[in-house]
């Protein structure tokens, strides 16, 4: 055993060994129906009740494929850049595991759908090219909860219960080449496929619910002795199961990296093995000792016939593509003059979207962005929907922004029609007629304003005579309110500072 | 190609078969002749002929997305030896020493 005195810092690991890690990702295609048979893949069902004779692999049950989940495997596969192969097979693996009614898991072994594309991924303005190796379709397994061992681990349950609700749901496997060389790539890698897939609609990508998970390979190989010295070959790898969040990927990665240095300079091996990763700890532990090399048997699946797509379907599936998030992101930068950290946290917040069907609408970029991130992100996170359930729609924030351009509303006075618009009141103008709430600009009433407020507070008025611009605040206030809130406080001082002889 | 007695001993571990010593002594040769009278079919098979892998020619047999009734969970757990929580009950999958 190596002493924890012994760990090289990551830093360290880093300086001596480059990271060499490939990723395996699961997608759960959002199909309605599985992959095999017409049950339906919606979550959160009570166990077993969407199952048949097919997916509980009863005797004499036979699969059909399920053409959306090709079409949606070509969907992945051509924003992936990858070739379809005009003929592929589907295959049967072989294991005994009780997730599997029919002792075999319907896959795709030399013969998968996609082969040989790349994802660009950004991390800190440099891009990172990721190969693909290939994309192939398989069904989900069933769910177990292991019963009388401790916090539901397999290790010492006394038995377990098996829900087949999900075997059978479509599940794509896109597999990488050995290309990522951080734990901060690898995130960004399953960051860019997940909005991939999103922006494809072809999944729900929820990484909590397991729809996307990733298994990741790490090795670690000795850098060249010299900058440009020739590179070494790659060391014994682990594979890390099932991370299923962002955060998590990048952990376990950069875990796997520190513990594989460790047992390097310690002068141990690695052993190839299977690894499983523990959220609360941070670190990842061996799966079973006992792991014999697997040996699945594959062989062509003889109930299925093969998939021999024609150049005209493939086609047909490439004219349906929607826009990439690499080029959404290359348009908004264009277009809207938006930064990538913009881009970035109108998706983490959950507003990109409707942040371009404002500006769609008639707002500015810059006034769209605006009020999505700041103003109505932070009403919805209040509220604990999702910003596209707020009551308020695009099209009524472009009235708003409008409004505001014009100089029609302030800023506190749109935040006073937003909140109208969002208790039901109606319509942006709606709201405005009802509650009274344009800017005045009957000079008349704000003249009036103006010279009450420097008549209640000469000695202010005094200051300001003199010189000390800063000092009329209190007197913009005191005409906001006399307005009741409904006057351009930028306007109000201007007005004021001309009437006291320092504009 | 011959088959060995260690093949089909490891054969009959991947599937699950507790095959005796006896059993396997007596059953490796059948096999190995069984697999010899089949390869003798690959003899007659020219270069031109390419391996297959189904008796009929089709390919893209495809459903539509389309779904289909369930069994009810009483239905689907009626083979089931074993049922707890409308779920499948099924032994400790993990020996204790493991
Ligand atoms: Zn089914």
């Amino acid at each position: 055993m190596t002493v924890l005195a012994d760990l090289p810092t990551y830093d360290e690991a880093l300086a001596v060994y480059e990271p060499v890690i490939g990723l395996e990702t699961h997608v759960e295609l959002g199909t309605e129906s599985k992959m095999f048979c017409g049950c339906p893949t919606a979550f959160g069902a009570e166990p077993n009740t969407q199952v048949c004779p097919v997916c509980l692999g009863l005797p004499g049950a036979l699969p059909v494929v399920n053409e959306a989940a090709i079409r949606y495997t070509v969907m992945i596969g051509l924003a992936l850049n990858c070739t379809i192969v005009p003929w592929s097979r589907f295959a049967r693996k072989n294991y005994f595991y009780p997730d599997m009614p029919k002792d075999f898991q319907i896959s795709q072994y030399d013969e998968p759908l996609c082969v040989n594309g790349w994802l660009d991924v950004d991390v800190d303005g440099q891009t990172h090219r990721v190969g693909i190796t290939r994309v192939h379709m398989e069904e989900d397994t069933g769910k177990s909860l292991h019963v009388g061992g401790s916090t539901g681990r397999i290790q010492g349950a006394t038995h377990s219960l098996v829900d087949y609700n999900r075997a059978g749901i479509p599940l794509v496997e896109i597999v990488t080449e050995p290309d990522v060389r951080s734990p901060e790539v690898a995130r960004a890698y399953v960051e860019e496929l997940r909005e991939l897939c999103r922006a494809l609609g072809i999944s729900d990508v929820r990484m909590e619910q397991g729809s996307l998970r990733c298994d990741a390979n790490v090795s670690l190989r000795r850098r060249p002795a010299t900058p440009d010295g020739p590179e070494n070959p790659f060391g014994t790898r682990t594979e890390t199961k099932n991370l299923n969040s962002l955060r998590s990927v990048e952990r376990a990665v950069r875990y796997e990296i520190s513990r594989q240095a460790s047992r390097l300079s310690a002068g141990e091996r690695i052993v190839q093995e299977t690894r499983h990763f523990d959220e609360g700890a941070g670190v990842t532990s061996a799966g079973r000792s006992k792991e014999e090399a697997t040996d699945y048997r594959y062989f062509p699946e003889p109930d299925l016939a093969p998939v021999a797509l024609s150049r005209e379907f493939v086609e047909a599936v490439r004219a349906t593509l929607p826009e990439s998030p690499a080029q959404r992101r290359t348009r908004l930068t264009g277009d809207y003059g938006y930064t990538l950290t913009d881009i970035a946290n109108l998706r983490g917040a959950g507003v990109l979207d409707l942040v371009e069907q404002t500006v769609t609408a008639g707002a500015t970029p810059e006034a769209a962005r605006k009020w999505w991130l700041n103003e109505l992100a932070r009403r919805a996170s209040d509220a604990e929907i999702p910003p596209s359930q707020l009551a308020v729609t695009p099209a009524d924030v472009a009235r708003v922004a409008t409004l505001i351009a014009a100089g029609e509303l302030t800023d506190a006075l749109a935040r006073k029609v937003i909140d109208g618009v969002l208790a039901g009141e109606g319509g942006p103008d709606a709201v405005i007629e009802a509650r009274g709430l344009k800017v005045v600009s009957d000079t008349g009433a704000l003249d009036a304003a103006a010279d009450a407020a420097i008549a209640g507070a000469p000695a202010i008025a005094e200051k300001v005579r003199g010189g000390k611009v800063a000092a009329v605040g209190p007197l913009v206030g005191a005409v906001m309110k006399a307005m009741k809130g409904q006057a351009d406080a930028g306007a109000v001082r201007a007005l004021l500072l001309e009437k006291l002889g320092v504009s | 190609m011959a088959i060995t007695r260690d093949e089909v001993a490891n054969l009959a571990r991947l599937a699950r078969m507790a095959l005796s010593g006896d059993e396997l002594d007596h059953l490796a040769p059948q096999l190995d002749v069984i697999l010899g009278s089949v390869a003798r079919v690959a003899e007659v098979a020219a270069a031109d002929i390419p391996p297959t892998s189904h008796a009929v020619p089709l390919t893209n047999v495809f459903r539509s997305d389309l779904i289909r009734p369930c069994l009810s969970q009483a239905d689907a757990l009626a083979g089931a030896p074993a049922t707890e929580d409308g779920r499948f009950r099924v032994p400790r999958i993990l020996d204790p020493e493991d």
